[in-house]
Protein backbone atom coordinates (compact mmCIF):
# COMPACT_ATOMS: atom_id res chain seq x y z
CA UNK A 1 0.00 0.00 0.00
CA UNK A 2 1.24 3.46 -0.86
CA UNK A 3 2.27 5.73 1.96
CA UNK A 4 -0.52 8.08 3.06
CA UNK A 5 1.37 10.33 5.48
CA UNK A 6 4.80 11.86 5.14
CA UNK A 7 6.30 14.26 7.65
CA UNK A 8 9.11 16.76 7.23
CA UNK A 9 9.82 19.03 10.18
CA UNK A 10 6.46 20.36 11.32
CA UNK A 11 4.78 19.81 7.95
CA UNK A 12 2.66 16.75 7.32
CA UNK A 13 1.55 15.83 3.81
CA UNK A 14 -1.54 13.65 3.52
CA UNK A 15 -1.43 11.80 0.20
CA UNK A 16 -5.14 11.33 -0.34
CA UNK A 17 -6.39 8.11 -1.99
CA UNK A 18 -8.08 7.93 -5.41
CA UNK A 19 -11.51 7.91 -3.78
CA UNK A 20 -12.15 10.03 -0.71
CA UNK A 21 -15.49 8.93 0.73
CA UNK A 22 -16.81 8.18 4.22
CA UNK A 23 -15.05 4.82 4.32
CA UNK A 24 -11.60 6.24 3.50
CA UNK A 25 -12.04 9.53 5.37
CA UNK A 26 -12.63 7.73 8.66
CA UNK A 27 -9.30 5.94 8.46
CA UNK A 28 -7.37 9.04 7.45
CA UNK A 29 -9.04 11.08 10.19
CA UNK A 30 -7.95 8.72 12.97
CA UNK A 31 -4.37 8.43 11.79
CA UNK A 32 -3.98 12.12 10.95
CA UNK A 33 -5.17 13.23 14.40
CA UNK A 34 -2.80 10.83 16.08
CA UNK A 35 0.15 12.20 14.08
CA UNK A 36 -0.85 15.86 14.55
CA UNK A 37 -0.95 15.29 18.32
CA UNK A 38 2.29 13.39 18.68
CA UNK A 39 4.55 14.94 16.01
CA UNK A 40 4.08 18.65 16.75
CA UNK A 41 2.61 19.29 13.29
CA UNK A 42 2.00 22.93 12.34
CA UNK A 43 1.12 22.59 8.68
CA UNK A 44 -1.04 19.99 6.96
CA UNK A 45 -0.99 19.70 3.17
CA UNK A 46 -3.69 17.60 1.54
CA UNK A 47 -2.20 16.22 -1.67
CA UNK A 48 -4.96 15.57 -4.22
CA UNK A 49 -2.70 14.34 -7.01
CA UNK A 50 -4.17 10.81 -6.90
CA UNK A 51 -7.73 11.81 -6.08
CA UNK A 52 -10.47 11.49 -8.68
CA UNK A 53 -13.52 11.22 -6.40
CA UNK A 54 -14.58 13.07 -3.25
CA UNK A 55 -17.91 13.55 -1.50
CA UNK A 56 -19.01 15.56 1.54
CA UNK A 57 -17.34 13.06 3.88
CA UNK A 58 -13.99 14.17 2.47
CA UNK A 59 -14.98 17.81 2.98
CA UNK A 60 -15.94 17.04 6.58
CA UNK A 61 -12.60 15.35 7.21
CA UNK A 62 -10.66 18.34 5.83
CA UNK A 63 -12.75 20.89 7.76
CA UNK A 64 -12.17 18.88 10.92
CA UNK A 65 -8.39 18.97 10.48
CA UNK A 66 -8.60 22.68 9.61
CA UNK A 67 -10.35 23.33 12.93
CA UNK A 68 -7.74 21.36 14.83
CA UNK A 69 -4.85 23.16 13.13
CA UNK A 70 -6.41 26.60 13.54
CA UNK A 71 -6.86 25.90 17.25
CA UNK A 72 -3.14 25.08 17.46
CA UNK A 73 -2.11 28.11 15.41
CA UNK A 74 -1.24 26.05 12.35
CA UNK A 75 -2.46 26.00 8.77
CA UNK A 76 -4.00 23.68 6.19
CA UNK A 77 -3.81 23.77 2.37
CA UNK A 78 -4.92 21.61 -0.55
CA UNK A 79 -2.41 21.03 -3.36
CA UNK A 80 -2.41 19.34 -6.80
CA UNK A 81 -6.17 19.92 -7.04
CA UNK A 82 -7.75 18.92 -10.37
CA UNK A 83 -10.63 20.76 -12.02
CA UNK A 84 -13.11 18.10 -10.90
CA UNK A 85 -11.95 18.23 -7.26
CA UNK A 86 -12.00 22.02 -7.38
CA UNK A 87 -15.71 21.88 -8.24
CA UNK A 88 -16.41 19.96 -5.03
CA UNK A 89 -14.16 22.17 -2.91
CA UNK A 90 -15.78 25.30 -4.34
CA UNK A 91 -19.32 24.03 -3.88
CA UNK A 92 -18.62 23.19 -0.25
CA UNK A 93 -17.36 26.71 0.51
CA UNK A 94 -14.18 25.27 2.03
CA UNK A 95 -12.04 27.45 -0.31
CA UNK A 96 -12.98 30.40 1.91
CA UNK A 97 -10.93 29.03 4.80
CA UNK A 98 -8.17 26.97 3.23
CA UNK A 99 -5.86 27.75 0.31
CA UNK A 100 -6.29 25.59 -2.77
CA UNK A 101 -3.54 25.17 -5.36
CA UNK A 102 -3.52 23.50 -8.76
CA UNK A 103 0.11 22.51 -8.35
CA UNK A 104 2.54 22.86 -5.49
CA UNK A 105 3.45 26.46 -4.52
CA UNK A 106 7.19 27.10 -4.42
CA UNK A 107 7.34 27.82 -0.72
CA UNK A 108 5.71 24.46 0.04
CA UNK A 109 7.67 21.32 -0.39
CA UNK A 110 5.81 18.06 -0.46
CA UNK A 111 7.72 15.54 1.49
CA UNK B 1 -37.95 5.27 -26.28
CA UNK B 2 -35.13 3.73 -24.33
CA UNK B 3 -36.18 2.03 -21.10
CA UNK B 4 -34.26 -0.02 -18.58
CA UNK B 5 -34.10 -0.72 -14.87
CA UNK B 6 -32.01 -2.39 -12.18
CA UNK B 7 -32.20 -3.05 -8.46
CA UNK B 8 -29.36 -3.51 -6.01
CA UNK B 9 -29.51 -4.77 -2.43
CA UNK B 10 -26.45 -4.67 -0.19
CA UNK B 11 -25.20 -4.49 3.40
CA UNK B 12 -24.84 -1.05 5.00
CA UNK B 13 -21.07 -1.41 5.35
CA UNK B 14 -18.93 1.60 4.51
CA UNK B 15 -16.81 -0.50 2.14
CA UNK B 16 -19.94 -0.82 -0.06
CA UNK B 17 -20.12 2.96 -0.68
CA UNK B 18 -17.66 2.67 -3.54
CA UNK B 19 -19.41 -0.39 -4.93
CA UNK B 20 -22.81 1.34 -4.91
CA UNK B 21 -21.73 4.48 -6.78
CA UNK B 22 -19.69 2.53 -9.33
CA UNK B 23 -22.63 0.18 -10.00
CA UNK B 24 -24.96 3.12 -10.66
CA UNK B 25 -22.30 4.80 -12.81
CA UNK B 26 -21.97 1.60 -14.86
CA UNK B 27 -25.75 1.39 -15.30
CA UNK B 28 -26.00 4.97 -16.56
CA UNK B 29 -23.31 4.57 -19.23
CA UNK B 30 -25.99 3.46 -21.73
CA UNK B 31 -27.19 7.08 -21.65
CA UNK B 32 -23.82 8.11 -23.06
CA UNK B 33 -23.14 10.63 -20.26
CA UNK B 34 -20.22 13.03 -20.02
CA UNK B 35 -17.53 12.34 -17.41
CA UNK B 36 -18.91 15.25 -15.43
CA UNK B 37 -22.43 13.81 -15.42
CA UNK B 38 -21.08 10.46 -14.22
CA UNK B 39 -19.12 12.22 -11.45
CA UNK B 40 -22.25 14.12 -10.40
CA UNK B 41 -24.34 10.96 -10.09
CA UNK B 42 -21.56 9.10 -8.25
CA UNK B 43 -21.30 11.89 -5.70
CA UNK B 44 -25.07 12.03 -5.17
CA UNK B 45 -25.31 8.23 -4.72
CA UNK B 46 -22.36 8.28 -2.33
CA UNK B 47 -24.07 10.94 -0.21
CA UNK B 48 -27.37 9.05 -0.01
CA UNK B 49 -25.71 5.72 0.81
CA UNK B 50 -23.45 7.33 3.42
CA UNK B 51 -26.50 8.91 5.07
CA UNK B 52 -28.16 5.50 5.28
CA UNK B 53 -25.05 3.93 6.85
CA UNK B 54 -24.29 6.69 9.34
CA UNK B 55 -27.67 8.15 10.21
CA UNK B 56 -30.36 5.58 9.36
CA UNK B 57 -28.56 2.51 10.70
CA UNK B 58 -25.98 4.26 12.90
CA UNK B 59 -23.29 1.73 12.04
CA UNK B 60 -25.47 -1.38 12.39
CA UNK B 61 -25.31 -3.72 9.40
CA UNK B 62 -28.70 -3.82 7.69
CA UNK B 63 -29.90 -3.56 4.11
CA UNK B 64 -29.80 -0.69 1.63
CA UNK B 65 -31.72 -0.92 -1.64
CA UNK B 66 -30.91 1.10 -4.74
CA UNK B 67 -33.35 1.10 -7.64
CA UNK B 68 -32.43 2.74 -10.93
CA UNK B 69 -34.54 3.39 -13.96
CA UNK B 70 -33.88 4.93 -17.33
CA UNK B 71 -36.73 6.46 -19.28
CA UNK B 72 -35.64 8.20 -22.43
CA UNK B 73 -33.00 10.70 -21.36
CA UNK B 74 -34.02 10.63 -17.71
CA UNK B 75 -32.13 8.70 -15.01
CA UNK B 76 -34.03 7.86 -11.82
CA UNK B 77 -32.14 6.73 -8.73
CA UNK B 78 -33.83 5.71 -5.52
CA UNK B 79 -31.89 4.93 -2.34
CA UNK B 80 -33.93 3.25 0.35
CA UNK B 81 -33.18 2.23 3.92
CA UNK B 82 -35.28 0.71 6.70
CA UNK B 83 -33.62 2.56 9.55
CA UNK B 84 -34.59 5.14 12.12
CA UNK B 85 -36.03 7.71 9.72
CA UNK B 86 -35.80 11.51 9.74
CA UNK B 87 -38.20 13.38 12.05
CA UNK B 88 -37.90 16.71 10.18
CA UNK B 89 -36.86 16.27 6.55
CA UNK B 90 -36.86 20.01 5.72
CA UNK B 91 -34.48 20.70 8.60
CA UNK B 92 -32.23 17.75 7.69
CA UNK B 93 -31.94 19.06 4.13
CA UNK B 94 -30.69 22.49 5.18
CA UNK B 95 -27.06 23.03 4.22
CA UNK B 96 -24.62 22.64 7.13
CA UNK B 97 -27.27 21.04 9.34
CA UNK B 98 -25.90 17.89 10.94
CA UNK B 99 -26.69 15.77 13.96
CA UNK B 100 -23.19 14.32 14.00
CA UNK B 101 -20.81 17.30 14.00
CA UNK B 102 -18.52 15.44 16.41
CA UNK B 103 -17.93 12.83 13.70
CA UNK B 104 -16.67 15.51 11.27
CA UNK B 105 -19.83 15.47 9.24
CA UNK B 106 -20.00 18.58 7.07
CA UNK B 107 -23.81 18.71 6.91
CA UNK B 108 -23.67 18.87 3.13
CA UNK B 109 -25.01 15.50 2.03
CA UNK B 110 -28.42 16.67 0.82
CA UNK B 111 -26.96 19.96 -0.50
CA UNK B 112 -24.57 17.94 -2.68
CA UNK B 113 -27.40 15.69 -3.90
CA UNK B 114 -29.43 18.76 -4.83
CA UNK B 115 -26.45 20.43 -6.50
CA UNK B 116 -25.54 17.43 -8.63
CA UNK B 117 -28.99 16.07 -9.54
CA UNK B 118 -31.89 17.86 -11.23
CA UNK B 119 -34.43 16.82 -8.64
CA UNK B 120 -34.23 15.33 -5.13
CA UNK B 121 -37.20 14.19 -3.12
CA UNK B 122 -36.99 12.71 0.37
CA UNK B 123 -39.74 10.84 2.17
CA UNK B 124 -39.16 9.45 5.63
CA UNK B 125 -41.16 7.76 8.36
CA UNK B 126 -39.51 7.73 11.81
CA UNK B 127 -38.90 4.14 12.86
CA UNK B 128 -39.56 2.77 9.37
CA UNK B 129 -37.00 4.26 7.02
CA UNK B 130 -36.14 6.81 4.39
CA UNK B 131 -36.41 6.98 0.62
CA UNK B 132 -34.32 9.40 -1.42
CA UNK B 133 -35.54 9.77 -5.02
CA UNK B 134 -33.31 11.60 -7.45
CA UNK B 135 -33.53 12.29 -11.15
CA UNK B 136 -31.11 13.67 -13.69
CA UNK B 137 -31.57 14.32 -17.38
CA UNK B 138 -28.64 13.11 -19.45
CA UNK B 139 -28.98 15.16 -22.58
CA UNK B 140 -27.72 13.91 -25.93
CA UNK B 141 -28.05 17.32 -27.60
CA UNK B 142 -24.47 18.29 -27.01
CA UNK B 143 -21.65 18.75 -29.39
CA UNK B 144 -19.10 15.99 -29.28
Amino acid sequence: MEQVFTISGTTMTVHLPAELDHHNSEQIRKEADQLIRTKNIRRVLFDFSRTVFMDSSGIGMIIGRYKTMRFMGGMVAAVCVSEQMRRILTLSGIYKVIDIYEGIPQQMHLC
Amino acid sequence: MQQNQMKLEFDSRSCNEGFARVAVAAFMTQLNPTLEEVADVKTAVSEAVTNAIIHAYEGKVRTIVISCRIEGEELYVEVQDFGRGIPDVALAMQPLYTTKAECDRAGMGFAFMEAFMDHVEVTSVPGEGTQVRMTKRISHDREE
